[in-house]
């Protein structure tokens, strides 16, 4: 399990570009994730792989193709200074953990990581760094496996 | 307890007081789907074990990204999702009206003090008519479409109060430019970007729609101009709703207040490779480009096109660029028409295509090669959002852009 070290303002555009939308299968999305932007991405992420960002992850397009492709290639856990609203919505519903930790400067590309969910603690390059801690509301959902099993389970909306 | 418009709606809408950073599952007056993001909302609304959609009458789709389908794959989408609202009674304007935020405004499908959620994130825009409007993913969208709620946190709003007239050629887009630059992209995350002012009182509807389309680019969760006479009058033909009182109260919450003063204001540019690194166009004036766009929900209405017609005068556009006009939608392109300002275009050298997206998002036709510069009047310059990701995208004002389209270089509309 690696980190995958990105800058800020990683837009959606960048994680899936506009051209692959018509793609609807989160392993095809994957094989075009970060195409032109980052090209190893694609070839050489491993399922439980981390990427860590900085300011403002996921901003611009709501297209959900951006953690569905994120999540076709195996991973579950994306550490940032702060998250784009739409994505960090989105990530959730699709029970990818979006974790806030405004202490990312430190960490580098490929160090190997640990992760502990429970706690919100990240072990790597010898440091530990702690998270904030996401809303029980939206804790449930990812709990629940995102989104649609959540919905699954809910009788009547109130 | 004062409240911000926001509150306000939120609170009617919910039936009990509630303020800014609460939790709330709230109802919904209108959803919108289209082809990119629909096919994945309908999947997850069968996954959740969805049958029939909460209320095929505030359920609107369109088609607009990829049209007419430019590959097999789209068209299998565009299929699947046309049988969908056959099955479901939904309302589908297919690929015939435009662009999906230009075509819900202007065809009724959101009024004042409305919550309305779209599978795209300009959904942000029909704050321009005073609903609270927000971009959802495709998920939230597949459980909305079932259960016709959706969780929300009510927002903070950061207030913008904008003075002065505009000089000649210097209009919303620059204004929208300028704020974009000063707050940051991700400067208004999770919060309203709230426009008062006697100068945004005095903004056509297109012209609030141009700012609240990009409160997005911010990390907005939507733009809002509070109802006035402006607003009432157009949406009386569309929906016939009467008005009622809309607005903050004084000693309202804001987590910010910024003032603006635009009759000092220049026309504005943002360099790539993000929205919120802004410039005076004296700035990159000379910089030659290879393509330029106007359209998009951000600036392809009737008044942005005959501004570039007023700029364009009896000129040409210059033969070192492609010029791509693309009107917002069927209704815009027919004013535009009978206007006479889609001969004049096409007779200045420039192409007019029929009501979509076009190259604004880069996945249907209008792509840039490696090594090409697009000026452009929509909304993002990501990084190989028009196309390959060694081509740089430059935003600005249909004027500018006009003006830059007869020199063939990125030029000051005041100085043609
Ligand atoms: S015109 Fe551009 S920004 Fe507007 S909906 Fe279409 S792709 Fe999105």
């Amino acid at each position: 399990m690696r980190v995958w070290k990105f800058g800020d303002n990683v837009d959606t555009d960048a994680i899936i570009p506009g051209r692959f939308l018509i793609i609807n299968d989160a392993r095809e999305l994957a094989q075009h994730a970060f195409q032109g932007t980052r090209d190893e991405f694609r070839t050489e992420v491993a399922p439980g792989d981390v990427i860590v960002a900085g300011r403002n992850f996921g901003c611009g397009s709501s297209r959900e193709h951006a953690p569905l492709a994120l999540s076709g290639a195996g991973v579950t856990v994306i550490v940032a200074a702060s998250f784009a609203r739409i994505f960090y919505r989105n990530a959730i519903n699709l029970g990818i953990l979006p974790m806030v930790c405004h202490d990312v400067g430190s960490i580098r590309d490929g160090e190997e990581v640990r992760i502990d969910l429970n706690k919100g603690v990240i072990e790597t390059g010898g440091k530990t760094y702690t998270t904030e801690p996401v809303p029980p509301f939206l804790r449930a959902i990812f709990d629940a496996g995102g989104l649609v099993p959540y919905a699954r389970a809910l009788r009547e909306v109130s | 307890m004062a409240a911000t418009i926001v509150e306000k709606i939120f609170s009617s809408r919910c039936g009990r007081e509630v303020h800014a950073g609460e939790v709330v599952m709230a109802p919904l007056d209108g959803a919108m789907i289209h082809d990119i993001t629909g096919p994945l909302a309908i999947r997850v609304f069968r996954e959740m074990g969805g049958e029939e959609v909460f209320d095929p009458a505030r359920v609107t789709m369109l088609f607009d990204h990829q049209i007419p389908a430019d590959s097999i794959p789209a068209a299998e989408n565009q299929a699947d999702m046309r049988e969908f609202a056959r099955e479901q009674g939904i309302l589908n304007y297919d690929i015939r009206e435009g662009v999906c935020h230009q075509v819900m405004v202007e065809k009724g499908r959101v009024a004042p003090g409305e919550i309305v959620v779209g599978a795209d994130s300009h959904t942000c825009m029909y704050g321009a008519v005073g609903a609270f409007a927000t971009g959802i993913g495709s998920t939230d969208m597949g459980f909305a479409l079932k259960f016709g709620a959706l969780y929300f946190r009510v927002p903070e709003s950061i207030h913008l109060e904008v003075h002065g007239a505009f000089s000649p050629r210097v209009g919303a887009k620059d204004l929208i430019l300028e704020i974009t630059g000063d707050i940051g992209a991700d400067g208004a995350t999770y919060q309203a970007l709230e426009f008062s002012g006697e100068s945004v009182h005095r903004l056509s509807m297109a012209e609030r729609m141009t700012c609240c389309n990009m409160a997005i680019e911010m990390g907005g969760k939507t733009g809002i101009v509070p109802p006035d006479e402006v607003t009432w009058s157009y949406i009386k033909d569309r929906r016939g709703v009467s008005p009622f009182p809309l607005a903050s109260d004084p000693g309202a919450r804001y987590n910010e207040k910024r003032s603006y003063d635009v009759s000092q204001l220049a026309p504005k540019v943002a360099v790539p490779h993000n929205v919120d690194q802004v410039v005076d166009v004296g700035r990159v004036a000379g910089t030659p480009i290879d393509q330029v766009f106007i359209g998009s929900c951000t600036n392809g209405r009737y008044e942005d096109l005959a501004l570039v017609a007023e700029v364009l005068g009896d000129r040409s556009f210059s033969d070192r660029v492609r010029v791509i006009i693309i009107p917002a939608s069927r209704d815009e392109y027919l004013k535009s028409l009978r206007a006479g300002l889609i001969e004049r275009f096409v007779t200045a050298g420039g192409l007019v295509e029929a009501p979509c997206c076009g190259p604004c998002m880069g996945g249907a036709f209008g792509l840039l090669a490696p090594g090409e510069t697009s000026l452009s009047t929509s909304n993002r310059n990501f990084r190989g959002r028009q196309g390959s990701t060694e081509a740089e995208v430059y935003l600005c004002s249909p004027a500018t852009a006009a003006a830059s389209a007869i020199k063939g270089e990125i030029t000051d509309p005041r100085e043609v």
